[in-house]
């Protein structure tokens, strides 16, 4: 029912400013990485020597492995807090659903630097949360293991990704058919067994799409471990914002997005692929 | 004990775990909040001396000011071209067919999963090789096109549930596509446009990753609050971060509102993956 002249217009405008703003930006950073810097200067000679410098260099994959530890972590922590939540709200929650959905929905928009200050107020030396513990006189003196640790920054991103999760956990809950909960009952299943053999087998595309979300941003993540973080929790993509300020190698910086950009495509896709499998629709 | 029994206390211990994570939730803001109008600052328990001197600072304060008002510039632009690549994009998906549509969609939502620093890096290059100076102005093209993601899966929801008789109507009765465009189409998805628009001025607000690789000499509201974090905590910055706080959350509670109404409940998942 629409014309050529009508569906040619709609595409074309986004084709060409994806293509430009998005296409052309994602192919200049793989193309920076195989560039080099000679004398403060990007030299384009085509090279694999950024790739190589990731591979023998161990800080490199010693860094990756700490940030996938801790987005491990949080991808974990954000999926015990949510599922037990999503649950509670697609079949207990009853006229209090709507409320509490849109409690959900709240801290999940809402500003990344706003909740990521909080926690680093309360986790200071100084902080609130010392303050309310020598209040309590349960510690005398500051405990300063709370802010610039790993820990702080799993704390912090949990925070802000288990509404992240929560989402697609509770759309896929709210899919199940509730007669097919009902069959489980009335056959002579138990509720650990309806739970583990119907409802969770059920809810897995909504986890894994929580989960790839919570860990693909965690993994990428850089502003947390400078906000709470400190060194001990340097991430992969705080080297890269090195290399692209002081330390001045863009190629390098490039490579090591590729490497990112890659991990967190092929979880993608191999989320996606799972999905289709374990989906009943 | 009977089944049922067993059933309500199962019931009630994943009440009070879910208010458990609600507190995880929402403890850190309401403690925000609090020492915001703490006379002794940041810290220290309890927060004594309640205080409106903080707010009296922060509102004389030039520089966070001008800050705002970059922002707001930023946000008001960027809401402008992603709702209007958006819509076309959502009706391309919704009712073109051409090559590569499918990759295009993917391509459109990825800067929603993938980290921010793979995006603001990645225009960072884009605005060195094209000789554009950072500014606002590559700020604006970030978000702008960041969020083009937004638009498209927030329009093409609303499109899905448009009546289509009507703009087959009009098309038989001898309108142009374009004034069945402009008098059909882009008329009933009104609700989810402003819907969208509101979202997507929240979150270009609120934007600091993309923004930290493109920002020039003047700074954004979260950017500015962020270069005042590294010189220390200071109590202002409470009352700053409160009072986006609370703006975000009216404009959320907006948005959600006006997207059930024009969308529904059913079409929740809001997330939908590229």
């Amino acid at each position: 029912m629409y014309s050529r002249a009508y569906k040619t217009i709609v595409s074309l405008a986004p084709l060409l400013w994806v293509g430009i703003f998005l296409l052309l930006p994602y192919a200049l950073m793989f193309a920076h990485s195989f560039w080099t810097v000679r004398d403060g200067f990007i030299v384009r000679d085509w090279t694999l020597q950024n790739y190589a410098k990731l591979f023998q260099n161990p800080i490199y994959a010693q860094v990756l492995f700490r940030s996938m530890r801790i987005a491990a972590g949080v991808t974990l922590l954000s999926l015990l807090l949510g599922y037990p939540v999503a649950y509670y709200m697609s079949f207990h929650a009853g006229i209090r659903k709507d409320l509490l959905y849109q409690l959900v929905i709240v801290p999940l928009w809402v500003s990344y630097l706003v909740r990521g200050y909080a926690w680093k107020t309360i986790l200071g030396s100084e902080g609130v949360l010392n303050g309310f513990l020598q209040y309590l006189h349960i510690t005398h003196a500051p405990v300063s293991f709370f802010l610039y640790s790993p820990f702080a920054v799993v704390l912090m991103l949990t925070h802000i990704y288990t509404p992240f999760v929560f989402l697609p956990l509770y759309a896929s809950l709210e899919h199940i058919p509730r007669n097919l909960i009902e069959a489980s009952h009335d056959l002579g299943a138990t509720p650990r067994a309806t739970f583990f053999r119907v409802v969770l087998p059920l809810s897995l595309p909504g986890l894994l799409a929580g989960a790839t979300f919570a860990f693909v941003l965690t993994l990428g993540d850089f502003l947390a471990p400078q906000l709470v973080g400190g060194p001990s929790s340097i991430m992969i993509a705080n080297i890269v914002q090195s290399l692209f300020g002081t330390a001045y190698d863009w190629p390098l910086g490039a490579a090591i997005s590729v490497l990112i950009l890659a991990l967190t495509v092929s979880l993608l896709i191999l989320a996606g692929r799972l999905e289709k499998r374990w989906s009943f629709r | 004990m009977s089944a049922r029994a067993n059933a309500s206390r199962r019931a009630a211990l994943l009440g009070a775990y879910t208010l458990a994570v609600f507190a995880f939730l929402y403890l850190p803001i309401a403690v925000l909040v609090l020492y915001s109008f703490n006379k002794d600052g940041v810290g220290g328990f309890p927060p004594k001396h309640f205080t409106l001197d903080w707010y009296r600072q922060l509102f004389g304060d030039a520089s966070i000011w001008d800050s705002f008002l970059n922002s707001l510039l930023v946000a008001v632009a960027a809401v402008v071209l992603a709702l209007t690549l958006g819509l076309l994009a959502a009706l391309a998906l919704d009712r073109a067919d051409f090559p590569g549509k499918s990759i295009f969609r993917r391509l459109v939502l990825l800067p929603l999963i993938l980290p921010g620093i793979i995006t603001g890096l990645s225009l960072l290059m884009f605005a060195v090789f094209a000789g554009l100076q950072l500014s606002l102005v590559t700020v604006f093209l970030g978000h702008g096109t960041a969020l083009i993601s937004v638009a498209t899966t927030e329009l093409f929801a609303g499109l899905q549930k448009l009546d289509r008789a009507q703009e087959e109507a009009s098309l038989d009765l001898g309108a142009t596509p374009w004034q069945t465009f402009w008098r059909i189409t882009l008329p009933n998805l009104r609700l989810s446009l402003i819907a969208a628009g509101l979202l997507i001025f929240t979150l270009s607000m609120d934007e600091i990753a993309v923004t930290f690789f493109l920002i020039g000499r003047d700074n954004t509201l979260p950017l500015e609050i962020w270069a005042r974090l590294r010189r220390g905590i200071t109590p202002e910055i409470n009352s700053i971060s409160t009072l986006i706080f609370l703006v975000s959350v009216i404009l959320i509670l907006i948005w959600y509102r006006i997207r059930t109404r024009s969308i529904g409940k059913e079409a929740q998942e809001l997330l939908e993956r590229p």
